[in-house]
């Protein structure tokens, strides 16, 4: 008797475990931490207006990378973009799906939220550990009218691998040439000086309970925990503050067309009004995918987030393209087809 | 006669059920405690394989080297590994005595109403979640460290030559110091627990000849009670230190993740298990995935030596006993 209950259950168990695959979730991604929220809440409302189900899993860029090159997964997300030849071998098709911002964030005595003001170099300079206290000539210059205090820079930095960092650290590379030389730009590089700390929400954390501390942060984070930011003077030399406005001028001056699967890195864009450090995330698809239904429903779900997810996005301190940046991407989908060789999106 | 013989086969019988039930019990207990072996043995194989075209492309160089730098893709472990031995170090300085009198003060000295408070509030330390401890060191302990004990550290040390090299620094809060007294807390409630559960096999007979004698308490404790106990004391430390030198999340949080070796406990550092946790999810390049796994096949290799170290005290300390 009991051996039947218990067989009963186990049989159960498995029927439940069988359960999803049957009914699986029709599509599903993995990848990037930094879109999860917008991703998910795009995933939900479009859930409850089409009936059809997405599951995307944050696991962060490379594991997103890893996961479509094994085809495990109808679409991967990544921050840093695949270049070119890489996106060849894997027969790849790239675009990107929304915007983000990265500021610096300080926590300096006597010094208000958007008050003190860094050009690149100098930022560069600071995370190379060569400007050390807030009192330094180089930071005088860009404030004039502030007080500045003669507390050491405490620099904190993200110790896990991160879009963040890949972009933060790309745009010290292109304004100053020490950096690019002595650390370079990656997800994750070797730290000349500071503390790691793991997340957004760790650096968030770090520099709102160090005194004389300056980190970088995804814009949304600055501003849910009011962290006070700096402004930053950007490639036209004007002194830009940190804004949805500000980085959707940054992609808007962007050249798109430029780099192969739009492998453009949003930092140091021309423009008066671009913010410099604006950072777009990329969702990755097969050319050829192995389960053609499934594609076209991801590409359904795009669709319909760049029609109607942009108010969502921007509630979540998100940044929709640019209408020109998605009649782009519309084109480059094309190159997704099915096993007829036709596109699998619907023409617009 | 008739009844004798129908006793004989039923008495076979149930022999017989009695060997297929032992031998069945012998083959679930051996199976069980294979399976210990081969899934230690799979670990290993996958650890090696995983780490060998790290250890292929850096060679020896992997564990002196002190570079980490994905972005040239040049690996080495020796911050990681420094840093998991100092805090592991720092921890157990502070966990083993305090541990060892709180079981004593549990087992010889505390008035038996507060023996069950003081008994459970240790257990509840072991059954924190170290991502707890790694929330709590970070908003509460980091600054509380910064504000006041690294400053007091620091001026006191100051003057003094070597030692103001080991306490040297801007006072960050997080750090090699702040990890290891975090480890400390959470290693404690293992030592305290194991020493109290062996201090208490002592038996009274023993004891009580010692104080019959006049010895004081400090005496009975020193000459009977740890004596008799070494062995399972040792177990119990080394379980602590064993978890101190493979915790992930709470020192994640608190010791700064900088892969430099620096004199000053009070600057960032990192560990072996730290390194991993943080890195491997944006881990992209074989080279940089497979130093990753090299990494936790170094942290297999102290602790197997740990492991053995302690049995070979272990062993000359019997030997001593037996003379």
């Amino acid at each position: 008797m009991k051996f039947k209950s218990l067989a009963v259950a186990a049989g159960m168990a498995i029927a439940a475990l069988a359960m999803p695959a049957a009914a699986r979730a029709d599509i599903s991604g993995a990848g990037a931490s930094f879109p999860f929220p917008v991703y998910a809440k795009w995933a939900d409302a479009w859930n409850k207006e089409t009936g059809k189900k997405l599951n995307y899993q944050s696991i962060g860029s490379g594991g997103g990378i890893k996961q479509i090159r094994a085809r495990t997964v109808t679409f991967g997300a990544t921050d840093a973009p695949l270049k070119g030849p890489e996106l060849e071998k894997d027969g790849l098709v790239q675009f990107p799906m929304v915007m983000g911002g990265i500021v610096p964030v300080i926590n300096v005595e006597g010094v208000k939220s958007g008050e003190l003001v860094l050009d690149g170099p100098t930022l560069a300079k600071i995370f190379l550990g060569e400007v050390k206290t807030w009192d330094d000539a180089a930071i005088k210059a860009l404030n004039p009218d502030l007080k500045l205090p003669s507390t050491a820079i405490a620099v904190v930095r993200r110790s896990d691998g991160s879009g963040t960092t890949f972009n933060f650290t790309d745009y010290l590379g292109k304004v100053s040439a020490d950096w690019k030389s002595k650390v370079g730009s990656a997800t994750a590089v070797e730290w000349p000086v500071g503390l790691g700390a793991k997340g957004n929400e760790g650096v968030a954390a770090n520099v709102g309970q160090t005194k004389g501390s300056i980190g970088y942060v995804e814009y949304a984070y600055a501003k849910e925990n009011n962290i006070a930011f700096a402004r930053m003077k950007n490639k036209a030399g004007k002194v830009v503050s940190p804004e949805v406005k500000s980085f959707q001028a940054a992609a808007a001056n962007a050249d798109w067309s430029s780099a192969p699967g739009f492998g453009v890195i949003l930092t140091d864009e021309p423009g008066d009004g671009s913010w410099p450090i604006t950072a777009a995330t990329f969702i990755l698809m097969h050319k050829k995918p192995n389960d053609p239904a499934a594609a076209a429903e991801a590409l359904q779900f795009f669709e319909w987030a760049f029609e109607k997810g942009g108010p969502m996005a921007e509630q979540l301190i998100y940044i929709p393209m640019p209408a020109s940046v998605v009649k782009q991407v519309r084109d480059a989908w094309s190159a997704i087809t099915g096993a007829d060789g036709k596109p699998l999106a619907i023409a617009k | 006669m008739a009844g004798a013989a129908q006793a004989a086969p039923g008495r076979t019988a149930v022999l017989r059920k009695f060997r297929l039930g032992n031998l069945l019990f012998l083959n679930l207990t051996r199976a069980a405690a294979v399976l210990v072996l081969v899934l230690l043995g799979g670990v290993m194989l996958a650890l090696i394989e995983g780490a060998s075209p790290a250890l292929r492309e850096f060679g020896f160089g992997f564990i002196t080297s002190q570079s980490w730098n994905p972005v040239t893709e040049k690996f080495g472990a020796l911050a990681p590994v420094y840093g998991t031995i100092v805090t592991s170090l720092i921890a157990m300085l502070i966990a083993v005595p305090v541990g060892l009198g709180i079981a004593i003060f549990l087992t010889e000295l505390c008035p038996t109403p507060l023996r069950r408070p003081i008994g459970i509030a240790i257990e509840l330390l072991a059954g924190i979640p170290s991502i707890i401890y790694g929330i709590w060191g970070l908003f509460v302990f980091a600054p509380f460290l910064q504000t006041t004990v690294q400053p007091f550290l620091i001026s006191v040390f100051g003057p003094i030559p070597l030692l103001n090299a080991v306490f040297a620094g801007p006072p960050y809060g997080i750090g090699i110091l702040t990890a290891g007294l975090i480890l400390a807390i959470m290693v404690l409630p293992f030592i305290t627990s194991i020493a109290r559960d062996v201090f208490s096999t002592v038996p009274p007979v023993l004891k009580e000849a010692a104080y019959g004698i006049g010895c004081t308490r400090w005496e009975v404790v020193k000459n009977v009670v740890l004596p008799f106990t070494r062995v399972g004391v040792i177990g119990g430390v080394m379980l602590g230190l064993g978890r101190a030198l493979g915790e992930t999340m709470a020192v994640t949080f608190v010791i700064g993740n900088a892969h430099k070796i620096s004199a000053s406990i009070l600057a960032p550092g990192t560990t072996i298990s730290a390194t991993i946790a943080n890195e491997f999810t944006e881990a992209v390049g074989d080279i940089y995935t497979s130093s990753l796994i090299a990494l936790g096949l170094l942290l297999f290799v102290i602790t197997f030596i740990v492991l053995a170290i302690a049995r070979y005290m272990l062993l000359r300390l019997e030997m001593k006993g037996g003379k």
